[in-house]
């Protein structure tokens, strides 16, 4: 193969990527964006296989064959609920072979490294290994194999600071006297434990910001690893996952009307007990009341957060969603941008569920809908129903734009417990007389209701 | 300024551009299978990690490498196939309800 067909692949594989994500627009058309991503990828593949020299193909075979066989099983057996740990760890993949192929080229090359060579060696050695340590921290949170409340103590910003600082200057220092070379792992070991320091401290509904951040980086660190290898598919490849993560990031913290410095260094949530709060009277219904007060409806407006998720519940919800339809109730579906663990988190839960799309409604089409709308059904939600964040200029969640669920005419709470959100904040809405509580396992009770829906006999729908 | 480096700094601020105007478009909806396929693509750090791979250096190149191909390529297959099953299953209400056809929606999210 001659030296102009190995660019021309990598430009039509860029191309490919570009037209992937525009095509990821819309539903209809995004299945062909993934078919366009596999495409450019065979072909960026398949030309540097034979232009490259390659000689030690056992290895490359063995580690393709693995990556295969642990690939399609995290692929397509990997349940929708753990959708985000599995992003998480896809990070960490990603990140970690930027990190060690940084780490390589250092080894091999140095000490003839120019200075502009150095820094972007350093950055995507830094960048992968925080980012590798980082999302797994992340997976294992979201896995629940770790603690996840946020890990805090006093000082931890400046700790934190001080080790990515000292890890900067490292590589600071390498681009000055890149033959210094016992630097260099004292620099990937800094970037090891900041990586685990910084999400050790983030709690559960930071998440999807987190994620969304670590996304960025991974990307950033694909991208300088084009810039070391002078690849210009890879500083693409590695611009577009670091334009998502950016994007996804700035979605998340307009959201929560929170800036990345404070989801980072903000310890938020971190101070609240468990549970510790005044115990005021609420009104609380059973599955039958509820499928009495549904049956009675015109409009049912579903509000999905993370309880559906830990519950399992969204099948039962579109079992819900049908036996209402079917009398006649009209139900739409509010989703939060944070609502869940990561971005679009309860889009895919809904669609697994067999929920078509168009009856997915945001912040921003369903709001103006709630005055009219008869019950609300929140269903493992709370910070983002709170209407503190509209009034209590002293509340950490005052000033997020969320749900006006309130505005509704009445509204039941599917929910555990009394224990706070998140955010650590009591809710007003669960004190409201028009609201409902709708205690226990959200997969259960929602089942327990579409079972008294069945009981009550067929709605004259013309009479109303 | 090397011309190298003038040249990767200009494809990477624009590929970053054109990324993120491409990418806003992208609806609320679609945002966890924008995240999956953004990370597919970005394994195509599979085409460094080979040539590290195959190039036969030195031994801890060769076996950093082949780390790093083994999770690119992880990365590829799960990545694409966890992308394409969740898009497959965003489907639109199938027939429309009653007698006149139902008006249909923009998807969720349109905007950021």
């Amino acid at each position: 193969m001659n030296a102009t067909v190995l660019p021309l692949a990598y430009l039509f594989a860029a191309g490919c990527f570009v037209l992937a994500l525009k095509w990821l627009s819309h539903p209809t058309t995004a299945r062909r964006g993934v078919k366009a991503g596999e495409l450019g990828m065979l072909v960026a593949v398949v030309a540097t296989l034979l232009e490259f020299e390659i000689v030690e193909y056992q290895w490359i075979a063995t580690a393709i064959v693995a990556g295969v066989a642990l690939g399609v099983p995290l692929g397509l057996l990997v349940p929708m609920t753990a959708v985000p740990q599995r992003t998480a760890l896809s990070h960490a993949f990603g990140a970690v072979a930027a990190g060690l192929v940084g780490t390589a080229e250092y080894y091999l090359h140095r000490p003839a490294i120019d200075a502009t060579m150095m820094i972007a060696i350093g950055l995507e050695v830094v960048l992968g290994f925080l980012t590798f340590t980082g999302s797994l921290v992340a997976a294992g949170k979201l896995q629940g194999l770790i603690r996840d409340r946020p890990w805090v103590y006093r000082g931890q910003n400046i700790v934190n600071l001080s080790i990515l600082g000292t890890a900067l200057l490292m590589v600071a220092a390498l681009v000055a006297r890149p033959d210094a070379a016992f630097l260099f792992p004292i620099g990937v070991a800094l970037s090891l434990v900041f990586g685990v320091l910084l999400v050790i401290r983030i709690g559960g509904a930071d998440m999807p910001t987190v994620i969304s951040l670590l996304n960025g980086c991974a990307g950033l660190s694909a991208s300088m690893m084009g810039f070391v290898l002078h690849n210009n598919l890879l500083i693409v490849a590695g611009a577009l996952d670091g334009s998502s993560g950016l994007f996804l990031s700035i979605v998340m913290c307009k959201a929560m009307n929170r800036s990345f410095v404070n989801v980072l260094f903000g310890g938020f949530g971190a101070t609240s007990s468990d549970g510790a709060i005044e115990r005021r009277p609420v009104r609380s219904v059973d599955p039958e009341g509820a499928a009495f007060l549904l049956d009675a409806a015109q409009s049912v407006v579903i509000v999905p957060g993370y309880g559906m998720a830990a519950a399992q519940a969204q099948h039962k919800v579109r079992e819900l969603t049908d036996a209402l339809l079917k009398r006649g109730v009209d139900v739409k579906f509010a989703i939060h941008p944070v609502a869940g663990r990561m971005p679009g988190h309860m889009n895919v839960l809904l669609a697994e569920a067999n929920v078509p799309y168009d009856q997915l409604y945001d912040l921003d089409a369903i709001n103006p809908e709630f005055p009219q709308t008869d019950i609300v059904l929140i269903v493992g939600a709370n910070d983002v129903v709170n209407p503190a964040a509209r009034t209590q200029t002293d509340s950490p969640i005052y000033g997020m734009p969320i749900l006006d669920a309130d505005a509704a005419a009445s509204i039941i709470v599917v929910k555990r417990s009394m224990r706070s959100g998140f955010a650590g904040v009591d809710n007003d809405l669960f004190y409201l007389e028009k609201t409902q509580m709708l205690f226990g396992d959200a997969k259960t009770v929602i089942g327990g209701v579409v079972h008294e829906l069945s009981k009550l006999p067929a709605r004259e729908v013309a009479a109303v | 300024m090397t011309e190298t480096l003038e040249v990767s700094l200009f494809i990477f601020v624009l590929a970053s551009f054109l990324g993120y105007a491409v990418i806003t478009r992208v609806p609320g909806l679609l945002h966890t299978p924008l995240m999956s396929l953004t990370n597919a693509l970005s394994a195509i750090s599979i085409v460094g990690s080979l040539i590290l791979a195959g190039a036969g250096e030195a031994a801890f190149a060769t076996i950093l490498g082949t780390i790093a191909v083994f999770a690119s390529t992880t990365n590829i297959v799960s990545g694409f196939l966890i992308t394409d099953r969740m898009l497959k299953m965003f489907k639109r209400r199938e027939a429309p309800r009653g007698s006149s056809a139902a008006p249909p929606n923009p998807p969720s999210g349109a905007t950021p």
